[in-house]
């Protein structure tokens, strides 16, 4: 009996977990909130010059023509008149929150997690949400073949990181898992100091996974768990990979480096994001061909490393000609989370489609994280993400005024502390310098002792 | 032979013609921003700009100017001087950041203003062609912030094959660093700030004993001899000066700061640090000029009071370390304040290789400060503050012929640069 009890307890309380998941975000509001008579721009479908959003229990339930929607009664009405809502922008790789992966004992360490290192009282999240991010793949460095998995975080209220994350049907949190190319993750021994030797380690260790995974896979199939192998962190996150489960956001920067991660993705048949992309330009039409996305970073000038030597600020308007699927990143601390609009907007006067612009701050980004279906446009049944901002995405004079995340304001410029964080100010920083994109000595930003010294 | 002649002709002609196009153009723009002073028009609506032999000769409308016959005539919506950026590392600090372009920094030894920043310049960079592409034409470059004294900066034009055919100012300003960003580990100095400070108060009371004896030297008076010094003598067996015209450029070049001829260009971001400064200034007497100051929106009456001008970090550096406190709005504050401000590009150690101050002050225009403040911050602002207004930051007759061109709001996103003229010479038409 007292079993019983225990036992009943135990499913109420994972029935009422179940239920919160089902509902899908914690803080939802039941009572609706409906922005009237704004420009909406929903990314899927044509901008609406005076549309209304209507939200309810963190989800999207109705955009279109003020003509058509009305806000529900006892809805929470938020006047939208020379406004512009659009989907909460989504950052396929950022660096916020002290993140930290793999350490210098080797140059493949996937099984490092970012869950186990983010601190989400980082004021790096409060410039995010002032930017109007709501959805960030937050990524380890790219100081290592591999550097651990990554992290999908929805810019929710956090006291933790479990605060954020965001679960796939199967009740997992979601991430990819970070790798690198080129000239940042070489290094001494046991760190290859080649290119040829730095594709040799993956492949060497991408072959063990496969061995990893068929004798799992086999054993699962036989019924014969006894059989399987001894679990392995890191294989394990390359057999996730191997299964098209985790999708590889992969740093490089040169044409040949990119060619490389695609002759190693012919080779496993992983998923991969293409990170950064300073030469892409040279072979946008082998992209497209492999059918491979592109995460573009938009930076102020060429340089500060060989890589980026040429890269071109056409980048975006040429993958995106060449049929590739395209977004942007804010790589933050090499871009400001808080001026993330910009860099769609630099693309833009670069040569890209405004439109396909706005895809890539949204949409092409949350399909990247395997996120299409539920962020990244304003259509009902997704996530209730959306941002208000005072003027047109693409004007430097345009703020962000309000950002929600699943129906909750996380953000609001009108609030002094928020603005405090979205502005700058006494108060607003961190005093700690952050965690690079590449260990080593060479690529730390800013001023102050051995960070001058180039490498 | 008569082939020969008639080929020389045709080159000479070229050659004549070629000059002769460079240096004669005009600049038609629907909206020219001349940021003259008091007196002159600052926005000329349909406004032509007549540039001969490399220097304007006329700025009005085009209703009332002429455009003399066979000028080059550039066409634009908006036309602003070409811009200033009051402070950067660009052609010092090459593209690749490889050790052999990176000239920035010299780590040897903590005091070393001897050293000259056109001695370090190249020209050629491709970082000095990316911000001229921008509407970039004077450029305050030269050695970075990161040691106590660091060396020289210069200011030149951003074209030129030879540092030679850019500079305007070899030495413009002597570069100091104040705060964190000049401190050593271990049992090297400075190791904190108030160490900075002595060490930096040491090495100006040297250079006026230098001063001191020199000029004792130069009167022909045997060197003077302070009353707590060693009794040896003050003159050698001929009956001269001992040594007083023995010359060391470390403080030949320090005298030329305490003298007010060159200002100490001092970083400086935690406010604290800027108190420092001005502490340092009113010993001294320095002419000072405020690099980055981060904080300095703490301080605005203090800089104020002391009328220091600050030339800004880049609005959109990082927030970190001693910039924590950084503000989008600090431009403004100062302004509002009373205080001169100029914006820079700054130096970065990474990606980007260097900023551009017409983004930089895009930011400050989106923050706070008006159009024509944020685009002063970047031209005639930055121009007077680097002692260069009498040539640069303005259309107005008699300066050098300085034009930036845009399809529209410079600071839009948007917009784009569609040409660069220096001095006559369209050095860039491409669409960036």
């Amino acid at each position: 009996m007292l079993k019983n009890v225990r036992a009943a307890r135990q499913f109420l309380c994972l029935a009422a977990a179940a239920a919160f998941l089902a509902a899908g975000p914690a803080a939802a509001q039941e009572s609706a909130v409906a922005i009237v008579d704004a420009r909406i721009i929903p990314i899927v479908g044509d901008e609406i010059p005076r549309g209304t959003l209507v939200v309810r229990g963190g989800r999207i339930v109705a955009v279109g023509p003020s003509e058509d929607v009305a806000a529900p009664e006892g809805a929470t009405v938020i006047d939208g008149r020379g406004k512009v809502v659009m989907p909460g922008l989504v950052d396929t790789h950022s660096h916020i929150g002290g993140v930290a992966g793999a350490d210098g004992s080797a140059p493949i360490q996937p099984d490092v997690r970012m869950i186990d290192s983010i601190n989400v009282r980082d004021p790096g999240f409060r410039r995010a949400v002032a930017g109007g991010l709501t959805t960030l793949n937050i990524m380890p460095g790219s100081g290592h073949l591999s550097s651990g998995q990554t992290v999908y975080a929805k810019m929710r209220p956090a006291r933790s990181i479990e605060d954020v994350l965001i679960m796939d049907a199967a009740g997992r949190f979601m991430g990819g898992l970070k790798m690198a190319n080129g000239t940042n993750p070489m290094g001494a021994p046991p760190f290859g100091g080649t290119r040829g030797k730095n594709a040799a380690l993956v492949r060497d260790r991408f072959i063990k996974a496969q061995e990893y995974k068929r004798k799992r896979d086999k054993a699962e199939a036989d019924g014969t768990p006894d059989k399987a192998p001894g679990r392995d962190l890191g294989l394990e996150a390359i057999a996730e990979c191997l299964d098209g489960t985790r999708i590889i956001h992969h740093h490089t920067h040169r044409a040949d480096d990119i060619m490389t991660v695609l002759r190693l993705q012919r080779e496993f048949g992983f998923r991969v994001v293409l990170h950064h992309v300073s030469e892409a330009w040279k072979v946008a039409d082998e992209i497209a061909a492999a059918g491979v996305p592109c995460s573009v970073i938009v930076v102020d000038s060429p340089g500060g490393k060989l890589e980026a030597a040429e890269l071109s600020t056409e980048s975006g308007g040429i993958l995106e000609r060449a049929g590739v699927k395209t977004a942007f990143h804010t790589d933050d601390w090499i871009t400001d989370s808080r001026l993330f609009l910009r860099s769609a907007a630099m693309a833009v006067r670069a040569g890209m489609s405004r439109e396909g612009a706005l895809a890539a701050l949204t949409i092409r980004g949350a399909e990247m994280l395997d996120l299409g279906d539920r962020v990244g446009s304003l259509e009902p049944g997704k996530d209730a993400d959306f941002i208000i901002l005072g003027g047109d995405p693409f004007s430097v004079y345009t703020k962000v005024e309000q950002t929600w995340v699943e129906g909750v304001r996380v953000f609001d410029r009108s609030v002094a502390d928020d603005r405090l964080h979205a502005v700058g100010g006494y108060g607003a920083g961190d005093p700690m310098r952050p965690y690079m994109c590449c260990e080593g000595g060479e690529s730390t930003f800013g001023f102050g002792g051995k960070q001058w010294e180039a490498r | 032979m008569r082939t020969t002649s008639a080929l020389i002709v045709v080159l000479l002609a070229a050659l004549a013609a070629g000059r002769e196009a460079a240096a004669q153009v005009v600049i038609r723009a629907a909206r020219v921003h001349t940021m003259a002073r008091e007196g002159r028009a600052a926005v000329i609506e349909d406004g032509v700009i007549v540039i001969r032999d490399g220097k304007i000769v006329a700025v009005g409308p085009a209703a009332s100017t002429p455009i003399p016959d066979g000028f080059r005539v550039l066409e634009a919506a908006v036309a602003t001087p070409g811009l200033v950026d009051a402070r950067g590392t660009a052609g010092v600090s090459g593209i690749f950041n490889q050790a052999h372009d990176q000239d920035q920094l010299e780590r040897s030894s903590p005091v070393q203003p001897e050293l000259r920043a056109i001695d370090a310049y190249n020209p050629n960079d491709p970082l000095v062609a990316w911000l001229r592409s921008y509407g970039v034409t004077t450029l305050h470059t030269g050695h970075a912030p990161g040691e106590l004294i660091s060396g020289q900066t210069c200011i030149v034009k951003t074209a030129g094959r030879t540092a030679e055919e850019a500079v305007v100012v070899e030495t413009a300003t002597v570069a100091a660093t104040v705060g964190p960003w000049a401190q050593k580990g271990g049992k090297e100095s400075p190791g904190t700030r108030a160490k900075m400070i002595a060490m930096l108060r040491d090495e100006l009371i040297k250079a006026s004993e230098y001063v001191r004896k020199r000029d004792a030297a130069a009167r022909g008076d045997a060197a003077p001899r302070p009353a707590d010094a060693e009794a040896e003598p003050a003159t050698d067996a001929d009956g001269k000066p001992k040594d007083p015209a023995a010359r060391s450029l470390r403080s030949e070049m320090l005298a030329r700061v305490l003298a007010g001829e060159v200002p100490l260009l001092v970083t400086a971001n935690r406010a604290q640090d800027i108190a420092n400064v001005l502490r340092l200034k009113r010993e001294f007497g320095l002419r000072i000029i405020l690099d980055s100051g981060a904080e300095a929106y703490l301080m605005a009456d203090e800089l104020r009071a002391e009328g220091v001008a600050v030339v800004l970090h880049p609005t959109m550096f990082r927030m970190f370390g001693e910039m924590e406190n950084m503000s989008l709005e600090t431009a403004s504050i100062l302004r509002e304040a009373g205080v001169r401000v100029a914006i820079q590009s700054g130096y970065e150690s990474y990606v980007p290789k260097t900023r551009v101050v017409l983004f930089e002050a895009a930011i400050a225009a989106a923050n706070g400060l008006s159009f024509e403040q944020a685009l002063a911050a970047i031209t005639i602002d930055a121009a007077e503050i680097l002692g260069v207004s009498s040539r640069v930051g303005s259309l107005e007759p008699g300066k050098d012929g300085d034009v930036a061109l845009y399809d529209g709001d410079p600071f839009e996103y948007t917009t784009h640069c569609v040409g660069v003229v220096i001095e006559g010479v369209v050095v860039s038409e491409v669409r960036r």
